[in-house]
């Protein structure tokens, strides 16, 4: 699949927004390390929901006609995409109504309700978000339940990495908190590390044959039909070089997992925001070539009519 | 009722020309117009409701040449219809046609990634997702001849590889052909249940070749060193 840049955007950042305002609720719900000041709350609060929105508005650059896009909201009965849209749509006012009663310090239970409902439609946005792409069964890379447990897991790690530093800049007890990133790291990086070896390995799926339907002999491609690329060979046609795959994936993982948990444990030694700051960085580096990954290895059948003997 | 396609894949002769029929058709049509990106270019490209493909099947010299003509196969279990969060895409209850509305596509082409055979194509002039219409614009037409309300690629093929029924009933020249020649459908393992068939090419005597060529004497050496020294 061709890797669509607003897209990856999008999915890492509003995946860290939602996952970060899920912590910050349960954190601030159990007092966390002893519970953070409001303001740190508040604040972060603000970060994860413009992180969201950012998100949201990039993902609509990847529109071919977007003065359409409001209609996205109509079909939930039935889209993955169109409930990604009404439940982030949704996630809203709740999470507005959470942070503006914080500020006002007013109405403790209105203020847990509605935090807690904007913590299960967060999770449930990013739940949407993975099953627009595990629900396809044209790209068997995707349609798997790795999906959504990756993005799950990532979209809590990296939102997990945030809460952290701010914990650190606020100055309450840190050891919670690296605990809980500690243990979303392993679940993330478990769960990216068995979809690497899966999809190397998935076993039977569609082939050119099943494709033309002469099932009892080699086919090969002769001629596509068509002389430059057409629409499907730009959207589907991509394909990165084993070679580039198998580097970019160790990066991705050394910049995500391996990196931060080095310069987290320095920054902790030396209660050093700087480094921690590091540590957030190489985690969104990672993240990012993760997500390009995620597409650019992704295998349209399609391609069975455009030469590929197997997808 | 449910219409659709079958393609004899026994007399396709790889002519393109159902393409270009339904390209001249479709560009004033419904969802017209198609159009191309830099047609006398050096990368020419553009918008098709029907391409051909061409496939070599088994290996030489116990091989044959298939043409392979694929559009929309207006699929019982479409899931470009379900996948479309704005309510674009959708199915006809009445004759199965799967068709985009225009007014409300947003271009996010995600139909194109549910669909398997490459159906839709974004017009990146309009911003939205066409695909074949089954010539709905022709085939209930009632200032047209009878035996001219067909799709433009069926009353173009020269060879007669293509026909137009419907398939929920049984004696339909379309649900005959496939029940006699044993008509099947593409990539039926993914489940979306397509409409157009396929009928496979009929059992023929193996063509003899000319395995060895004569390689005695002066001539038919000084043959095989020119087929060796000559790149194909």
């Amino acid at each position: 699949m061709h890797p669509a840049f607003s897209v990856i955007f999008f999915t890492v950042l509003s995946g860290a927004g939602f996952g970060l305002f899920a912590l910050l609720y349960l954190a601030d719900l159990f007092k966390l390390g002893g519970g953070m000041p409001g303001a740190h709350v508040f604040w972060t609060g603000v970060l994860a929901i413009v992180m969201v929105g950012v998100g949201l508005l990039s993902s609509t650059l990847h529109l071919a006609n977007p003065r359409n896009a409001w209609r996205a909201f109509s079909r939930w009965r039935t889209s993955w995409l169109s409930r990604e849209g009404v439940l982030s749509v949704a996630f809203y006012p709740f999470a507005m109504i959470y942070l503006a009663l914080y500020w006002l310090d007013i109405w403790p239970i209105v203020r847990h309700l509605s935090g807690a409902l904007a913590t299960l439609i967060a999770w449930m946005t990013i739940f949407s978000t993975a099953m627009i792409y595990a629900s396809l069964k044209t790209i068997r890379q995707w349609n798997t339940p790795l999906v959504p447990a990756a993005y799950l897991s990532l979209g809590h790690f990296s939102g997990g990495m945030i809460l952290l530093v701010v914990a650190m800049m606020a100055k309450v007890d840190v050891m919670p908190y690296v605990l809980m990133s500690l243990f979303q790291l392993f679940v993330a990086a478990f769960v990216k590390m068995i979809y690497f070896y899966w999809i190397t390995r998935i076993g039977v799926g569609s082939t050119i044959n099943t494709a033309t339907g002469f099932t009892r002999a080699q086919v090969r491609l002769l001629d596509a039909g068509h002389t430059h690329g057409t629409f499907l060979t730009q959207e589907f046609g991509y394909q990165v070089p084993r070679m580039r795959a198998s580097g970019l994936k160790v990066i991705s993982m050394v910049l995500a997992f391996g990196l931060p948990v080095l310069l987290l444990g320095l920054a902790l030694k030396q209660a050093n925001l700087a480094l921690s700051m590091a540590a957030l960085l190489s985690v969104f580096a990672g993240l990012v070539a993760e997500r390009w990954l995620f597409f650019a290895e992704a295998r349209h059948v399609v391609n069975l009519f455009h030469g590929s003997q197997r997808c | 009722m449910r219409l659709g396609l079958v393609i004899d894949l026994d007399v396709c002769v790889g002519c393109h020309a159902c393409a270009v029929s339904c390209k001249q058709w479709n560009a004033s049509g419904t969802t017209g117009a198609l159009p191309d990106y830099q047609p006398y270019g050096a990368e020419p490209s553009g918008v098709w409701f029907n391409r051909i493909r061409h496939f070599e099947v088994g290996s030489y010299p116990n091989s044959k040449t298939v043409n392979f003509p694929m559009s929309c196969m207006h699929c019982e279990d479409a899931d470009c219809v379900t996948v479309c969060p704005t309510g674009a895409s959708y199915k006809r209850a009445e004759d199965g046609i799967v068709l985009i509305d225009q007014d409300k596509c947003m271009g996010c082409n995600y139909c194109s990634w549910a669909c398997p055979y490459g159906a839709r194509e974004l017009d990146r002039s309009t911003g939205t997702m066409k695909k074949c219409t089954l010539c709905v614009d022709r085939i209930y037409d009632q200032n047209i001849p009878v035996e001219d309300r067909q799709p433009a690629c069926v009353l173009t093929c020269p060879a007669h590889a293509r026909m137009f029924g419907d398939f929920d009933d049984p004696d339909s020249e379309v649900s005959k052909v496939v029940r006699e020649r044993e008509g099947y459908m593409l990539l039926p393992e993914l489940g979306y249940n397509p409409t157009n068939h396929y009928l496979p090419p009929r059992k023929h005597k193996p063509i003899p070749v000319e395995m060895s060529a004569d390689k005695t004497g002066l001539a038919g050496k000084l043959k095989q060193f020119v087929n060796r020294m000559v790149k194909r």
